[in-house]
């Protein structure tokens, strides 16, 4: 094995599994598929030979023929949510696998996810509706990043006609404390504005904060902000 | 005793009967309306004549489970027919609704000892069935 390479673990071998542990072996990571499907597995070990195992994941001998004892990394995508989280727990619990990535099917089962500690959670449906949200932005704000652990948000704000910010210098836009405007879109091109870039309307900024900050950033930048 | 029930197949629904005859508050939630069949089978009388409580859903969706009355729940069961379904969602009643006796249903032998260990009241039939069968084998000689 090359010293720079991961074990990893996928569990669960339909197009997610089975696209992401070629893409491993490619760049030259040990890794083991697990799936429990008979006639798919015979399908994928034509292609990927002893890197796939027959079996239920869930089970913990599979877990551990597999190897997961040292496995840096186990992701759990199989079209199950129960399993993906059953997976990630022992995962992380029994095997103290440092590691963990887990597929999330249905977006309103994230709770469960989050309640029992499996993350990251990724699930597809959710961003899937973030890029159509991020198409059609409602109110111009549009979240990019969350991460609730750090504090920290990323959030893209079109700049309003008539608004507080529209003209103005950086400087100028006297954000609340945890803010900050770290790049600006404007003709299809984005920049890293310094405190003299002056705003224009029509201009997209993203915007890092502290979760919360939102309502007292917007009224900067919506048309007839309360601010202008 | 309010007692909510996840899953009436064999074990689910016998369960629920017995508490329901025994005076306690019963509630079912299962994701196939046949299972309410077996419900009134098992009573011999109508379900909801005899005061159960019976909703249709999943056990992950949240709504259901409230619906089902999971926040006045004294004893929660998991016993539908998955295992990984009645781990996860018993883990839920426990550290998101604080009920205050949580029970699994755990075919498994193995994940319902290493649950067990983490907090987790499992019950395991395959491992009463290996004791028992054990037993009468060896009596039998």
């Amino acid at each position: 094995m090359a010293g720079t390479g991961l074990y990893v673990i996928i569990a669960g071998a339909g197009k997610v599994g089975w696209n992401l542990a070629r893409e491993l072996l490619e760049k030259g990571h040990e890794v083991t598929v697990i799936e429990q499907d008979r006639r798919r597995y015979l399908t994928v070990e034509q292609e990927l030979e002893h890197a796939v195992q027959y079996g239920d994941a869930t089970e913990l001998w599979v877990l551990e023929r597999a190897g997961i004892q040292r496995a840096d990394l186990v992701v759990a995508v199989t079209g199950d949510d129960e399993d993906n989280i059953l997976i990630c727990q022992v995962a992380k619990e029994k095997y103290l696998c440092e590691r963990i990535i887990a597929r999330c099917n249905n977006p309103r089962n994230l709770v469960h996810f989050k309640l029992l500690g499996i993350q990251p959670a990724v699930s597809a449906t959710d961003l899937i509706l973030r890029l159509i949200e991020h198409e059609v932005p409602r109110y111009g704000l549009v979240h990019l990043l969350d991460l609730p652990e750090e504090r920290l948000e990323i959030i893209e704000l079109v700049v309003g006609e008539d608004s507080a910010a529209a003209g103005r210098r950086v400087a100028d836009v006297t954000l609340p404390e945890g803010a900050l405007v770290i790049s600006v879109l404007r003709d299809g091109a984005g920049f890293v504005p310094t405190s003299d870039t002056v705003v224009e309307a029509g201009d997209e900024v993203l915007v890092v904060l502290d979760p919360g900050l939102e309502e007292d950033i917007t009224g900067w930048f919506v048309s007839n902000g309360r601010r202008g | 005793m309010f007692v909510l029930v996840i899953g009436a197949g064999r074990v689910g629904a016998s369960v629920a009967t017995s508490a329901l005859r025994a005076g306690h508050e019963v509630s079912v939630l299962d994701e196939d309306p046949l299972s309410h069949e077996r419900l009134d089978v098992e009573l011999g009388r109508s379900w909801e004549e005899a005061g159960g409580r019976f909703t249709i859903g999943t056990a992950l969706e949240i709504d259901a489970l409230v619906e089902a009355g999971i926040d006045e729940a004294d004893v929660f069961i998991a016993s539908t027919n998955g295992d990984n379904t009645n781990l996860v969602v018993s883990q839920i009643a426990q550290r998101r609704f604080e009920v205050p006796k949580v029970i699994a249903r755990v075919l498994d032998p193995r994940r319902a000892a290493w649950y067990a260990e983490q907090g987790v009241h499992t019950i395991c039939p395959t491992q009463i069935a290996i004791e028992q069968l054990e037993k009468a084998a060896l009596e039998a000689v």
